[in-house]
């Protein structure tokens, strides 16, 4: 049975058996006080709950910062394993038992090349391709498994658009935790292969992620002791993407970034890294106090959060995907509203590309900071350089653009426009024949 | 005419623990809503805001199509068919 809320008119403090625990024991046990309900305010201790039974509202996971603030330095994270792991203080589980592949501390890499080309002399991209399954799902998930272990939930599951059904396969059997995977049925091959090698059930839904969303938010009410990594556990999951925000700021000598630009599905990691730098700022661990400026990218064929910003409406309007970026076609994002206010309020704005401005930018990236990205890579990119020609991106701006997966997953987009340069022959005459032919060209064009 | 209401986890509180739940069906969603809340009057704060529309976070399917891509509260429900209460929020 799950525990009932607390009154709205009590403060996180309040809730039994929360933060007396974490007083005593400081950093061995989590400094998670409560979930709250972002709508309506009412407080339910720690448990597999993720809407306000009131409301309906998303519950976030509530923490006692100033024990944190007392308790963690910058030096305390140093000495934690290079993974999301060294910023346990600021995550939602207890002991340190975690399901952990390796996620996180993945590479904030100085874009000079890309930077010149964009003009921006201050450029970063956050490297996320190089989690253990590709993507920064490796983060949200490794949270979300430690807290269903610890809820004693012994089946892992998601509705997922390919990265997050990769990443809970693999997390699942390193876990020895039973699993079931929902996907659309017209998912990318390679994301479909790189779940099914884990072994777990994956079970192909004749239709749309909402539609896999939608079934998978019905199965969580007939199977309460399943964690569903983003229904039933999401309040936890979601709270990995902050890692998002701690590692760049570590990364860049404990700074804030001035901005920086995020791929929108749900939402969810948009609102996570914004929470992520202010808990830094409020624990003490930022040598600068600022805003960032975030902005949100979205593919034009799902593009209902840029369609809201553009229109000034702070409502979401679900649509019905049709994109490239499958990791970003969610038509009903949960979190919506919820971007849309961090970009607003921060001084961000959220654009929509095209499939053809998706897979050039995912050309550029790759041809000048030799990284492959996913097609909502693509996206961000492309965001990327249309902020930086509509001069929304200032020169001296620090920017940090966020790369969430690898490009091997979404072969297929760049399949029909991607040929070898020549077939020759194994001789070398051949080869030195296209090589003159190529050199002669160059200088042709020179002229 | 009758038509099964799926009831979520969160409700099931307000339906004596019931997640299934067969009602008359009114001839559109507003109707058939109407004859669920007569059974289970607590359910409408929950379900419909005080203009009497659906909630912000409440997700309605019709035969597993989201009423939001229909004709919303006025969505024509016919005999037999399936009606799902879902929280909005989820997936990502």
């Amino acid at each position: 049975m799950r525990d009932g809320p607390v009154d709205s008119a009590t403060t996180s403090t309040d809730v039994p058996g929360a933060n007396a625990r974490s007083m005593i024991l400081g950093g061995s046990l989590s400094f998670a006080s409560a979930l709250r309900c972002k709508e309506c305010g009412k407080l339910y201790p720690v448990q597999a709950l993720h809407v306000c039974e009131f409301c309906f509202g998303p519950l976030e996971v509530d923490y006692d910062y100033e024990a944190i603030g007392a308790s963690v330095s910058r030096e305390s994270i140093a000495k934690g394993p290079l993974s999301i792991w060294r910023y346990k203080d600021l995550l939602p589980i207890e002991g340190t038992k975690y399901v952990d592949l390796g996620a996180g501390f993945t590479p904030l890499i100085k874009a000079e090349r890309l930077g010149r080309y964009l003009g921006l002399n201050d450029l970063w991209i956050k490297n996320d391709t190089l989690n253990p399954t590709g993507s920064f799902k490796d983060r949200v998930v490794s949270v979300a498994l430690s807290k269903a272990q610890e809820l004693g939930l012994s089946v892992a599951a998601c509705a997922s658009t390919g990265n997050l059904a990769n990443s809970v396969a693999a997390h699942a059997t390193a876990a020895g935790m039973e699993s079931f995977v929902f996907i659309p049925a017209d998912l990318e091959a390679a994301k479909v292969i790189t779940t099914t090698v884990y072994g777990g059930n994956v079970i192909a839904i004749d239709g749309n992620y909402d539609d896999v969303n939608r079934l998978c938010s019905e199965i969580t009410s007939e199977e309460p002791d399943w964690a569903f990594a983003n229904v039933n556990v999401r309040s936890y999951y979601s709270e990995g993407s902050k890692t998002l925000a701690f590692e760049v700021a570590e990364q860049l000598g404990w700074l804030a970034p001035d901005h920086v630009v995020v791929p929108i599905g749900s939402g969810s990691q948009l609102t996570k890294i914004h929470k992520g730098f202010l808990e830094l700022s409020k624990v003490g661990l930022l040598d600068n106090f600022k805003t960032v400026r975030i902005s949100g990218a979205q593919p034009q064929g799902c593009s209902p959060v840029a369609s809201a910003f553009i229109e000034g409406h702070d409502f979401v309007r679900p649509v019905k995907p049709s994109t490239i970026a499958k990791s970003l076609a969610i038509g009903n994002p949960a979190d919506g509203v919820y971007a849309l206010d961090v970009v607003r309020s921060t001084g961000g704005a959220i654009v929509a590309v095209s499939d053809e401005q998706i897979l050039e930018a995912i050309r550029l990236l790759a041809r000048t900071e030799g990284i492959f990205a996913e097609t909502a890579g693509g996206v961000t990119m492309a965001v990327l350089m249309e902020l930086a020609a509509e001069g929304k991106i200032h020169k001296d701006e620090k920017t940090v653009v966020y790369i969430t997966g690898n490009g091997l997953k979404t072969v297929e987009a760049l399949a029909p426009s991607s040929n070898v340069s020549e077939t020759i022959p194994p001789s070398l005459d051949a080869f030195m024949d296209y090589l003159e032919k190529k050199r002669s060209k160059v200088l042709e064009g020179m002229k | 005419m009758s038509v099964i209401v799926r009831v979520p986890a969160q409700l099931r509180s307000l339906t004596g623990g019931v997640g299934e739940v067969s009602v008359e069906s009114g001839g559109t969603l507003k109707q058939t809503l109407d004859e669920l809340f007569v059974k289970y009057p607590d359910l409408k704060g929950r379900i419909l805001d005080e203009a009497g529309t659906l909630r912000r976070f409440v997700n309605i399917f019709v035969s597993d199509e989201d009423i939001r891509f229909q004709e919303g509260l006025e969505t024509k429900v016919t005999d037999g068919q399936v009606l799902s209460i879902v929280p909005a929020v989820a997936g990502g």
